[in-house]
């Protein structure tokens, strides 16, 4: 195990807690950065959606994960993120370098927009709000039909970046490079919200909001602020999306893709940017492995087997349901404590991450 | 005429709502826990009558199908909470909801295994059936929902508010802790409430297939119930029927009145204003933490 | 001298109930002031009206000669004003020196898109925070609990972090909620001496909550006892003590108790 030896606040400040670690991450870059060549152009569209997972997740994991609101309604900003970047480019002529991190922006004011209402709501209500958001949206964009096309959907231009034309069919190695140092940056920013008094603030309106406040956190200007970086980020992932998809309308962005981004993050483990990845590397190879499992059975047992609808939305609620019962924390929080057993061995304790029961307590007063 | 009979369509759905949504608000008084798979217990409600009593399954009669299923779904409830629901003691309530959420699309998946993914009707002596009230015509099926529902409320009201077990659930409810230092069973208790949520979804589901066809897919109705719940005041027996008839009417009337894009908006348009202006509903239970 | 807070003829009603009523008093800069009664006496709600949790029905709260009424929540520790909580309100989810850093908050000085580029000027910022926050830790002797998680710590050391928390803001006044409730007879110690500390060394004015007359009458300069929303008596501990009103609210209208002397 290894024991670090601290000489200076940077230590705690800075990204790395050591040099091994920074070590382990640069080489996790390099793969990412290699892997246009280590894998196949299938593989590699596969590994772009996961990237674009990760981002929205991340997006949802600010506001869900770290400042404990709680949002059933995410996809839609996704879908303000995507059809506001088309629809710049589109309407506006605007290069993609630019309606870009607008398309962003817009989505981010329309977080801060419901932020502003929900204030005052707490868990079950908010999560309800949300919920009622997503679904609104969806039926706005088919009510705005002149502007977004409606139900027909709206196609998404290869991307263009000072002239070079990134196409995710023609070229792929680009497609992915771009949404990779997406990425990275949105990383990078969530860890250093999470190093400054803005992350800082954030938990604090996770945990108390009543010492939040005494502490001198503006606890609805926290709300208001997580939801618009949340959305900002969700929105980013959104425009990503319309570009890998080519083609998109209402029905991309409705409910089951909200509720999906949800127990995406909850898979993976609340409360961590490992989480968003994780989450996002089920959600993209969940319908490969069911077609591969069921390649394998049909090859075992020689019978051939029919699409079902919705075994994947079925398998992946069974392995949610798994998780919350089994490991809460999600497959990070798993993770960790392998990590830890091998790090501590033979000292590991087993009930070293046992949760603190809390037993049930209404708030409600007749 | 015309206005006549889209108000008691209206308060027929309304009704469908507000007994899914009565579902939602027992489990919720006695347990804080949100049941988000409550849709899905009135599909499968509907489908386990379905299978009991369509020729092309067990052909059983109606009279005896609809209370063995409403009993078979009350086992499920019960079962439910024993096995799955009962592990989550302890831990905080958004779990559950998401935990019932992905129950939902896993019941969803079950039951397009076992009875299909096609819409069919369930053989219900109620369908099809009219009324005649001096004149005015009604369905039989739409006046069964709207007497039944309203029946159950009353019902579900007196229990919670003036019997034993009632009041010991809504204990459990408040301080659980202290529940169990007055020898209230908990944990029994719980399992009996999810159980009677499972039975009155029954209940709400074979009324439901009575007004027309079924398929797996209508467990999403749970969401327009749950909005329903919320906008009557999440946590009142009565609230939720109220939120249920004011959903079901609102919406005939937008797509009457206004276009028939809007029926859906309005609603949760409804929904997001009561959250902004009067979170706890109409027929509100008030929040406060003290510190 | 202006006091450094004063309440004057505070009225808080509950529906029927008047939790508060017609209460004034001051607390002198640099004094240590003790709020004492039974349970119910209003003596938490008067703490949740300084803090702006609640608003009076009638009355007036000063802070500094100026009236606080119409500060928002938040705006309190930013006057300098710090509490603690008597059911302990720290953040579960986050490592002691996290909460500790929370109550820098009122220090913040960079803004948002700084905070999330992570400038120099931000760098340098929390090195800042953590020097103050450190300081904290060392005089409260929490260094061992650094990087714990509130979750797994003991009540005892809870009740510490959620001192050192208030003391993290760096106040002028500090309002401490029933500091020793559930504490040992070494810890309640311990918080004597750190109260005696904080006004001495520090040169904070201390408002306390408390039911242990030993620990109010080794730190405490003043008293106030209250009983079912009114006043009492206000004065020495030893003249709140010995007050016969205050004693028939305590014990009941006949004789004094071997308990209050």
């Amino acid at each position: 195990m290894r024991t670090v030896f601290k000489t200076s606040y940077d230590a705690d400040i800075n990204l790395f807690r050591h040099r091994a670690q920074a070590g382990w991450y640069a080489l996790l870059a390099l793969l990412a950065g290699l892997l246009p060549w280590l894998v196949n152009v299938f593989w590699l569209g596969e590994a772009t959606n996961m990237l674009i997972w990760a981002i929205a997740g991340m997006g949802l994991m600010v506001l869900v994960g770290q400042t404990g609101q709680a949002s059933l309604g995410h996809a839609a900003f996704l879908a303000v993120g995507c059809y506001a970047n088309v629809l710049y480019q589109q309407k506006l002529g605007l290069p993609f370098i630019l309606s870009f991190p607008l398309g962003g922006l817009t989505a981010a004011l329309a977080g801060v927009l419901v932020a502003i209402p929900t204030a005052r709501l707490h868990g079950l209500y908010l999560a309800i709000a949300t919920l009622a958001i997503s679904i609104l949206v969806d039926d706005l964009i088919v009510l705005s039909a002149p502007l977004t096309n409606g139900v027909q959907g709206l196609y998404a231009p290869p991307i263009s970046i000072f002239g070079l034309t990134i196409d995710r069919y023609g070229n792929p190695y680009l497609f992915y490079w771009v949404v990779l140092v997406v990425a990275v940056l949105v990383v990078l920013l969530y860890r250093n919200i999470l190093r400054t008094p803005l992350g800082r603030a954030f938990a604090a309106v996770r945990d108390s909001e009543v010492s939040a406040k005494a502490m001198g956190v503006n606890v609805a200007k926290a709300k208001a602020v997580s939801f618009g970086i949340s959305a900002g980020i969700t929105g980013l992932a959104g425009a990503l999306m319309g570009h890998f998809a080519g083609i998109f309308n209402n029905e991309t962005f409705n409910l089951l893709i909200s509720i999906q981004l949800l127990l995406m993050i909850v898979i993976g483990g609340l409360g961590s940017i490992h989480g968003a990845f994780f989450g996002a590397i089920v959600v993209a190879i969940l319908p490969q492995a069911i077609a591969l499992a069921r390649d394998a059975v049909t090859g075992a047992l020689g019978v051939s087997s029919i699409a079902i609808p919705g075994l994947e939305t079925a398998i992946f609620g069974a392995i949610l349901i798994v998780f919350i019962l089994f490991e809460p924390a999600g497959i990070y929080g798993r993770w960790v404590k392998i990590r830890t057993y091998f790090e501590l061995f033979p000292f590991y304790r087993r009930d070293m991450f046992r949760r603190q029961r809390s037993y049930l307590r209404t708030e409600r007063m007749r | 005429m015309d206005v006549l009979q889209l108000v008691v369509s209206g308060l027929a759905n309304g009704c469908v709502y507000g007994l899914i949504a009565l579902g939602f608000v027992l489990i919720y008084k006695a347990t804080e826990a949100v049941n988000f798979a409550q849709g899905d217990f009135m599909m499968l409600g509907a489908f386990v009558c379905l299978g009991l009593t369509n020729a092309q399954f067990l052909g059983l009669p109606f009279w005896l199908a609809a209370p063995l299923a409403i009993l078979i779904m009350g086992a499920f409830g019960y079962g439910l909470e024993v096995v799955v629901i009962r592990r989550m003691f302890g831990q905080p309530q958004v779990a559950v909801v998401i935990l019932t959420i992905a129950l939902g699309f896993v019941l969803r998946f079950v039951a397009g295994l076992i009875w299909g993914n096609q819409p069919v009707s369930l053989e219900s002596p109620i369908a099809g059936r009219d009324v005649r009230f001096g004149g005015v015509v009604l369905g039989l099926d739409e006046v069964m929902v709207i007497s039944v529902t309203v029946l159950l409320t009353v019902l579900l009201y007196f229990y919670f508010n003036r019997t034993r077990l009632g009041v010991a659930m809504q204990a459990a409810s408040q301080n659980q802790l202290a529940a169990y230092y007055m020898g209230i069973p908990v944990k029994r208790l719980n399992s009996l409430v999810w159980a009677l949520s499972g039975m009155v979804a029954a209940v709400a589901g074979i009324l439901f297939a009575s007004k027309g066809s079924i398929e797996p897919s209508i467990g999403l109705l749970g969401i327009k119930a749950f909005a329903a719940a919320v906008i009557g005041g999440f946590g009142s027996l009565p609230g939720a029927l109220l939120g249920g008839i004011i959903i079901g009417l609102i919406e005939p009337f937008s797509a009457r009145y206004i276009a028939a894009g809007y029926s859906q908006v309005m609603a949760y348009l409804l929904l997001f204003l009561i959250l902004v202006f009067r979170p706890h509903g109409i027929l509100a239970q008030i929040h406060s933490k003290k510190v | 001298m202006t006091a450094l807070l004063e309440l004057e003829e505070v009225t808080l009603r509950f529906g029927g109930v008047t939790a508060v009523d017609k209460v004034s008093f001051s607390v002198e800069e640099g004094e240590v002031f003790a709020l004492v009664g039974p349970n119910g006496a209003g003596k938490s709600t008067l703490f949740n009206l300084v803090s702006r949790f609640y608003d009076p029905a009638e009355g007036d709260i000063r802070f500094r000669g100026e009236s606080i009424l119409k500060r928002a929540p938040h705006e309190i520790a930013r006057l300098g004003i710090a509490r603690t909580f008597q059911n302990i309100e720290l953040f579960e989810q986050a490592t002691v020196l996290q909460n500790l850093l929370v109550g820098r908050q009122r220090h913040r000085r960079g803004n948002l898109v700084s905070e999330m580029l992570f400038t120099p000027f931000v760098r340098a910022e929390e090195r800042r925070h953590r020097e103050a926050v450190e300081k904290v830790i060392d005089f409260l002797d929490l260094q061992a609990h650094r990087e714990q998680y509130i979750a797994g710590l003991p009540y005892g050391v809870r009740k510490v972090v959620e001192l050192g928390r208030a003391l993290a803001i760096e106040p002028t006044l500090l309002l401490l909620d029933e500091p020793a409730s559930g504490l040992s007879v070494e810890e309640t110690q311990d918080v004597a001496f750190w109260i005696e500390d904080i006004k001495t060394q520090m040169g904070i004015t201390v408002l306390m909550v408390e039911h242990d007359m030993h620990l109010v009458a080794s730190v405490c300069d003043r008293v106030l006892a209250l009983a079912d929303g009114k006043m009492l008596a206000l004065g020495t501990p030893r003249e709140v003590q010995g007050h016969p009103r205050v004693i028939e609210a305590y014990i009941g209208a006949h004789g004094r108790s071997k308990v209050m002397a």
